[in-house]
């Protein structure tokens, strides 16, 4: 059991959660990832390890509630805990010195992003940082990817903080201003796809770090195999991390999808038992209005 | 030869005074099983296993011959005369322990044991009776017992050896791990198993499913293994979670043993397998079984359910596939081998099952494409028709396509079971461990010894995929030579 030490809200359905896992804390480089199983008869899904701190044996955990594991994740309150933490998986970015540096994040995949960031500026980059998201309350860790930036931006797509628009136009115009030699890009996968659109012709190395469903996290099931280069490649040993030229996002995005019917289903099943048929209606409209 | 009419009261009565010819005349009992129809739906056990009566009237029919040919057909060296006179003589206590001797997961190996190619291919009785089917019913009897001890409450345990003061790192807790745990701890050897699971018994767990090993049953075993002292750790994943060097210099381990199995899926390497609906067994036995997605939604793990599914591949890992897509509602379900029957690798039990439960079988076809939907779902399975030519390097004949024969089999899912590697996470973050061309780690075959000194394996993980017993037997051996060294030193 791995027991929640701290717990912050940072937006509507976003939850920062500190975690015990001593071992992984002491063990884990930025890129690595966790599986993590709720309780019993929970799913296992991969989640980034966001920081950690050696010292208290704590990984930070940053979960957006997109279905029912990560609506049972953010509703653990302090002492509560994860039945299952393992890890740390995948394999760790490959940092080097390339000068100037783009980390451009979409919604919590600053979460990811940020440790990366931090190695690539420890590393003796120059580092453009930029953070997008939907809307200002979907604007999680400005501080923290600011606080290793030289030069950063922070956008929304409807205007209601800093500047309007999406993260390809203001990575667009940087691109521009300065030599950039390397983007990584974290965050939903159209936008990392739009961001590996717009670095293909000017030849810019941009990695991106997919987040496919994932079973064992360890090689075992294949499950999360992704099409990179043309060749099937598996996310959590192979990965997470790849050249974003060469990644197959629709194919990804497809996948993702695989199970949609059925969230829907557990989703129903879970409001049914806690809400009986009120649940259910509210669970419904839910699905449809992400749908949308 | 006459079969022995005696009614089995009577047979009992005189069970030690039977003569030679009397027990070969004693017909093979039957073990009752499920009917098809009322167990293809279901999760429940397919064999019902012997009562009392017909497996001490089983235990009659052993010749007790001197030579024990069985003997040497078990990978881990089972008394098997001795613990089936025990049975013969009711005293089924002394019959389980004669098999714990050599054995730690009797309830286990009596039924995923392939005993018609070990044990039982070697019975004097199959041999007098130029019949192989005629063989004692060694698994079933070692099953018999075994289950007779599960039902009841279990005695105290086994006095505990004195303490070495060596501690011992396992790696995975598959069945070469659990044995060599169960060995050393006797040996008074501190033992760890670690899993990178959440559950423990590796292969028992996520691949072998439910309608063929009861989950309690492994649950049981590692009990017992608890109660013998043994520590288990879920949610390590060695190589990544802490490194073999980190477990032999940091944590104070004396030794190692690497039983980490075969995990990591082959797939076909034909377009169209990133598709919706294509998994590896792997994934889906996975999903089904460690997972219980076949209990959807009151556990949250999703698994996809389709009307027509294909299966590819003609071992025991690919009838668990196709009777699990059975049990979870498919329609049509079709075997797609490139061989012909004779050449399946799966066991002839499981085949049997498989087919009494309707699963088609493809003969003599090879996909070579998976066919999507406009949303990239599964659609159909391209397959090839294919013949027989000369043998190949295994001995059975090499299928070569036949040019221009293509078809599509219609099919929501395609369940890829076409065999499985070595998994690399232990050993690529190990430099100086040893592993073959196919990622097999290297060993001295007599003792599990790898190229790095305190560091053993046995299972999959060297052998490639093969059956629980063997990877059992070398983890005994194992097990003997890691006691050898930590009590010596020497490597």
């Amino acid at each position: 059991m791995n027991a929640v030490r701290n717990r912050r809200q940072l937006a509507d359905n976003i939850v920062q959660l500190e975690v015990e896992a001593p071992r992984i804390a002491r063990r884990r480089k930025p890129g690595q990832f966790v599986i993590v199983r709720v309780r019993d008869g929970g799913e296992r899904i991969p989640l980034t390890i966001a920081d950690a701190d050696a010292s208290v044996g704590t990984i930070t955990l940053v979960v957006q509630v997109v279905g029912k594991t990560t609506g049972l994740l953010a509703e653990l309150d302090v002492g509560e805990a994860i039945a299952d933490v393992a890890g740390p998986l995948g394999r760790p970015t490959h940092i080097e010195n390339v000068g100037t540096v783009a980390a451009v994040a979409g919604g919590i995949g600053v979460a990811p992003l940020f440790p990366i960031a931090q190695a690539l500026k420890e590393a003796g980059n120059r580092v453009l940082g930029v953070l997008g998201a939907r809307s200002a309350s979907l604007v999680v860790w400005e501080d923290r990817l600011r606080s290793v930036s030289d030069r950063f931006i922070v956008t929304t797509d409807d205007g209601s903080y800093g500047r309007p628009g999406r993260v390809t136009e203001a990575l667009s115009d940087l691109l521009m201003e300065e030599k950039v030699g390397q983007v990584v890009a974290i965050g939903p996968p159209i936008m990392m796809k739009a961001v590996a659109e717009l670095t293909r012709p000017l030849g810019i190395p941009t990695l991106v770090s997919l987040n496919p469903i994932m079973v064992d996290g360890t090689g075992m099931c294949g499950g999360c195999r992704g099409l990179v280069g043309g060749q099937n490649r598996f996310v959590c040993v192979d990965g997470p991390e790849f050249d974003g030229h060469q990644v197959d996002f629709d194919n990804m995005m497809a996948r993702l999808s695989a199970y949609r019917e059925y969230e829907a289903v557990s989703l129903q099943a879970a409001a049914a038992h806690r809400f009986g048929e009120e649940g259910c209606r509210l669970a419904e409209e839910a699905r449809r209005a992400r749908e949308q | 030869m006459p079969e022995n009419s005696e009614r089995p009261e009577e047979l009992l009565r005189r069970a030690d005074e039977l003569t030679p010819k009397e027990r070969m005349a004693i017909p093979r009992q039957p073990m009752p099983e499920r009917p098809a129809e009322e167990r293809r739906r279901d999760q429940s056990e397919v064999p019902l296993g012997f009562d009392e009566l017909h497996a001490v009237i089983e235990a009659c029919r052993c010749l007790e011959c001197k030579s024990k040919p069985c003997v040497q057909g078990c990978p881990v060296g089972v008394d098997i005369p001795a613990f089936i006179r025990l049975i013969r003589q009711g005293d089924f206590e002394g019959a389980i322990a004669k098999i714990r001797e050599c054995n730690c997961l009797p309830a286990v190996t009596g039924r995923v044991c392939p005993q018609e190619e070990q044990c039982q291919l070697h019975c004097t009785l199959a041999k007098a009776r130029k019949d192989p089917e005629q063989a004692v019913s060694i698994g079933r009897l070692e099953r018999f017992v075994a289950d007779w001890e599960r039902g009841r409450e279990r005695p105290t345990p086994e006095t505990k050896p004195s303490p070495t003061g060596k501690r011992v790192a396992i790696v995975g807790s598959g069945p070469a791990g659990l044995s060599a745990a169960g060995d050393l701890v006797r040996m008074g050897h501190e033992v760890t198993v670690f899993e990178a699971f959440h559950k423990f018994g590796g292969v028992l767990v996520y691949g072998i499913p439910e309608f063929r090993l009861p989950k309690e049953i492994v649950d049981d075993e590692v009990g017992r293994l608890v109660e013998l002292g043994v520590r288990f750790e879920a949610n390590v994943v060695v190589g990544q979670t802490v490194t073999i060097d980190e477990l032999l210099e940091e944590e104070g381990f004396d030794a190692v043993f690497l039983g980490t199995g075969a995990g990591l899926p082959l797939f076909l390497g034909v377009p169209g397998e990133e598709l919706i609906g294509v998994y590896s067994a792997n994934e889906y036995l996975t999903r089904a079984n460690l997972m219980r997605a076949y209990e959807f939604p009151k556990v949250d793990t999703p698994i996809v359910r389709a009307g027509r599914v294909a299966v590819v591949g003609g071992g025991n890992v690919a009838m668990d596939a196709a009777r699990t897509a059975l049990r979870l509602g498919a329609q049509e379900v079709t075997l797609v081998y490139r061989r012909s029957r004779t050449e399946m690798p799966a066991r002839a039990e499981e085949i049997h099952h498989a087919e009494e439960e309707g699963v088609q079988f493809l003969l003599l076809a090879n996909p070579v494409a998976i066919l999507g939907d406009e949303t990239g779902r599964v659609r159909a399975l391209r397959c090839v028709r294919m013949e027989l030519g000369e043998p190949d390097a295994s001995g059975r004949r090499r299928p070569v396509a036949v040019p221009g024969s293509e078809f599509d089999l219609p099919a929501e899912l395609v369940i890829v079971a076409i065999g499985n590697g070595p998994n690399p996470l232990a050993t690529s973050t190990t430099p100086d461990l040893k592993t073959d061309s196919r990622g097999r780690i290297v060993v001295d075959p007599a003792t599990g010894k790898t190229s790095k000194r305190g560091v053993f394996a046995g299972g999959d993980v060297v052998l490639g995929a093969a059956t629980v017993i063997l990877a059992m037997g070398e983890g005994r051996k194992a097990a003997r030579a890691i006691d050898r060294f930590l009590a010596t030193g020497e490597w």
